[in-house]
């Protein structure tokens, strides 16, 4: 139990982070067609901003199942780093069914805070996941029903801030290492590319979104491949 | 609505996948060196693929996106955190809107 409610607290801080971004996501949600309630599971049972974001986006054209999920595991693919770094600094009894459970709650900002530990208790994994996951849920609530009340103005432009929570993860580290900094450009102007050139347009954005990221990658881990912990900031 | 439940069911599950698989399977770390870095590079070229172009007609005008995002990316720069430069991207955003309807 104390392990519990030293998680809760070390969590509290996402949450409240979580909330003003989930916001944006429900009335994001919301003003693609979504009703409230599918905005709300979809944060529920999901747990992440940029995936979600590129998630309701495919989701206003019907059955295009083989472009969500390519798009999803592209988005999603730091996951399995961070599950991967997270499965050797946690405790000896964090196994089995604990591991196939808590695994879900892995997001960046809560692998991040539980990186910092040495030995993570299943207890302390969930307590510091708690406030985010509850923060995510009625943040896309809030953002799905009051959304709608909002000003068309106001509403515009808090569809800006899911954007600006991903400037404030990319630039730091583009700015202290010049590999990343070549990745992002890279990626950056290819995204252009399927964004305005007539032939590439045609491309649903959830593949295209994948193709610039493998590519950029790609390109950066064959040019700068890294010993060191270029990921730190995650 | 049958296609929600699916495009849930392939959103949700394939997420959680990605993360659960690795976290109760995998006990040994990568040592592949370009396997490595392209994981650390993939988390940024995926949001800034999100970003650019969208972003710059996310609020619904191109100029208060755009002046928007920039001074969101200056306090980003800064070191400012993530909840502080999105709220600054909005009130900037809203601000240049306000602006530019009673002009």
């Amino acid at each position: 139990m104390k392990q519990y409610l030293r998680g809760l607290r070390l969590g509290v801080p996402i949450g409240l982070g979580y909330l003003s971004v989930s916001f944006t996501f429900g009335i994001m949600a919301v003003s693609l067609g979504l009703s409230w309630w599918q905005a709300v599971l979809i944060s529920m049972v999901t747990l992440t901003s940029a995936g979600q974001l590129a998630g309701v986006q495919v989701m206003v054209n019907p059955g295009q199942y083989l472009t969500m999920l390519i798009s999803q595991l592209t988005i999603n693919v730091r996951y399995s780093f961070m599950s991967i770094s997270l499965s050797q600094r946690v405790s000896t009894s964090f196994k089995g069914i604990k591991r196939w459970l808590l695994g879900f709650f892995i997001t960046d900002e809560i692998f991040a805070v539980a990186y910092q530990e040495k030995d993570v208790e299943p207890k302390l994994f969930l307590g510091i996941a708690t406030t985010p996951w509850i923060g995510w849920t009625l943040g896309t609530l809030l953002g799905a029903l009051i959304g709608n009340v909002l000003p068309p103005l106001v509403m515009g432009a808090l569809c800006l801030a899911i954007y600006g929570m991903f400037l404030a993860i990319v630039i730091p580290p583009a700015k202290k290492s010049k590999p990343i900094l070549i990745v992002v450009i890279i990626s950056a102007i290819l995204s252009c590319i399927f964004y305005y050139v007539p032939l590439f347009k045609e491309i649903p954005s959830g593949i295209s979104i994948s193709i610039c990221a493998i590519v950029a990658s790609i390109i950066g881990a064959l040019l700068f491949p890294i010993e060191s912990e270029v990921n730190k900031n995650d | 609505m049958t296609d929600y439940f699916i495009y849930l069911l392939i959103l949700a599950g394939s997420t959680y996948l990605i993360r659960a698989i690795p976290f109760a399977l995998v006990k040994k770390n990568i040592t592949n060196i370009y396997v490595k870095s392209f994981l650390s590079y993939i988390p940024y070229a995926v949001l800034v693929a999100m970003t650019v172009p969208s972003a710059f007609y996310a609020t619904g005008s191109l100029a208060s996106s755009v002046i928007g995002l920039f001074v969101g990316g200056v306090f980003a720069f800064r070191g400012k955190s993530l909840t502080v430069v999105a709220v600054i991207s909005c009130a900037t955003a809203l601000l240049v809107d306000v602006i530019l309807k009673f002009i």
